[in-house]
């Protein structure tokens, strides 16, 4: 087991700030902590007692909180030594179930955009660091919010659905069809069977989300918001071998 | 490896949750050289507990029959019901001696991220019981962590337009902790769940 060793003090220590993304339970009062770092990529970390009412780590090591950290380095699983929270957004989330159904949703997609852990991955850490901060804050409506990180998200990975050509041919131009397995956008040329025919301002939508232009998208109304996140979680789902747990569950409001 | 029945043994022991194979080998061997009654009444403790308990059919506690010890107790008020997450939650909170009412257990917590939600747990049947009109107090005591007060936030969300009080248990400061060990949540919430001395 990788963490059964005795902890020695001669591992490496290092320092990196992180968000938690998930927190599993290890033995009597440990856990596994999956934090999304700025400078070391994905990681899990074991938080030893962290569940005793006495620990020193107490409430900092919850999920989606964005956390200053030192860590050593293990093989596999590394250990948390200190933590201190910058800002732990889960206070703004425990009373507001929607919002935590949200949040839930981003750490997972995270999680699932870097499948291979400690490979750095700043940009995808800076977007999940902001959604979350837009969120705690109520900047823009929770499904905005999702629907954006999600996008851009799916934009790091190399997803990204073609918005403003068609997918397959590459003409420029806003096309009325939208065919998940054909990459987004599709001129009439192109058009896959069973492609879906989308308003036009839900494509709009989701140029505004992919682009941050948040001006178009608070103006937005509910239908459009409903279908534009329906098309990013079928893109999503296409692209990921399995379909997110905590996707179905958020409280869309 | 080991040859045969022992191996069985540690692979068995190894699979229950926090014991590692380290551990699993340790308890096999401890088992193998235990006084034959000590381990005959182990596995007659082990094969009692699958064939004898079950889930409480009111507020689903482990129990011996239909209902459980507590749900049976008639001292107990009927007015004031405790919300927890696992049976294990009751026997904490009987430990302390301070509730004389009825339970209600989850069976978990709302995690998106392990994909439980709502409807895996117990909460349709909490709305039942809160509908028979009996209840006028809900304690939600799930646990302190984010997925705790996500759950208590839920169901509280549910229960408000019932016109039942709600209270939470109170989070705060660990008794024998030093003030400025606390994180920002557990003082935040300490603070408003300060009280006249
Ligand atoms: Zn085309
Ligand atoms: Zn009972």
């Amino acid at each position: 087991m990788q963490n059964g060793s005795v902890p020695g003090y001669s591992k490496p220590l290092y320092r990196d700030d992180a968000v938690v993304l998930r927190v599993q339970k290890l033995g009597e009062s440990d856990r596994i902590i999956t934090l999304l770092t700025r400078r070391h990529g994905r990681i899990r970390a074991v938080a030893r007692g962290v569940r005793r009412t006495t620990s020193r780590f107490g409430g900092r090591l919850e999920p989606f909180g964005h956390v200053d950290l030192q860590l050593a380095e293990g093989t596999g699983l590394h250990t948390v030594r200190q933590v201190e929270g910058i800002e732990l957004y889960a206070k703004r989330f425990l009373d507001d179930y929607p919002r935590y159904t949200t949040a839930s949703a981003i750490a997972e997609t995270a999680e699932r955009l870097t499948p291979v852990e400690s490979e750095p991955t700043l940009r995808l850490f800076l977007l999940t660091l902001g959604a979350l901060r837009a969120l705690a804050e109520g900047a823009h409506a929770n499904t905005l919010i999702l629907d954006a990180y999600l996008l851009r998200g799916m934009g790091l990975a190399g997803w990204a659905p073609a918005l403003a050509e068609c997918a397959v041919c590459g003409t420029a131009g806003r096309h009325g069809a939208f065919s998940v397995p054909a990459g987004g956008s599709v001129c009439p040329d192109c058009r896959p069977p069973g492609a879906a025919h989308p308003a036009p301002a839900t494509i709009d939508l989701m140029s505004a989300l992919a682009t941050g232009n948040w001006r178009i998208a608070d103006g937005t109304e509910n239908a459009t918001r409903r279908e534009c996140s329906g098309l990013v979680a079928a893109h999503l789902q296409w692209h990921l071998e399995r379909g997110l747990r905590s996707l179905p569950l958020v409280d869309r409001g | 490896m080991y040859e045969g029945a022992i191996q069985d043994l540690i692979d068995e022991l190894g699979r229950l949750p926090g014991v590692g194979p380290k551990s699993a080998q340790r308890i096999a061997f401890h088992i193998l050289s235990a006084d034959p009654a000590d381990v005959t009444r182990l596995a007659t403790a082990l094969r009692k507990v699958k064939e004898l308990v079950r889930f409480c059919a009111i507020c689903h506690n482990v129990a011996e029959s239909e209902q459980c010890r507590i749900c049976r107790d008639p001292r107990r008020s009927d007015e004031v019901l405790c919300v927890v997450e696992e049976p294990k939650d009751v026997v904490a909170i009987e430990r302390t001696g301070e509730f004389r009412g009825r339970y209600h257990v989850l069976g978990g917590a709302i995690n998106p991220l392990e994909g439980v939600g709502p409807d895996n747990l117990r909460i349709r049947e909490l709305m039942i019981r809160l509908g028979e009109g009996t209840v006028k107090e809900l304690i939600l005591a799930t646990d302190p962590n984010t997925e705790g007060e996500a759950t208590a936030t839920y169901i509280a969300l549910m229960v408000k337009p019932m016109g039942i009080s709600v209270t939470r248990l109170a989070s705060g400061l660990p008794v024998g902790g030093d003030l400025e060990y606390a994180d920002e949540i557990t003082l935040g919430r300490a603070f408003e769940g300060r009280r006249a001395v």
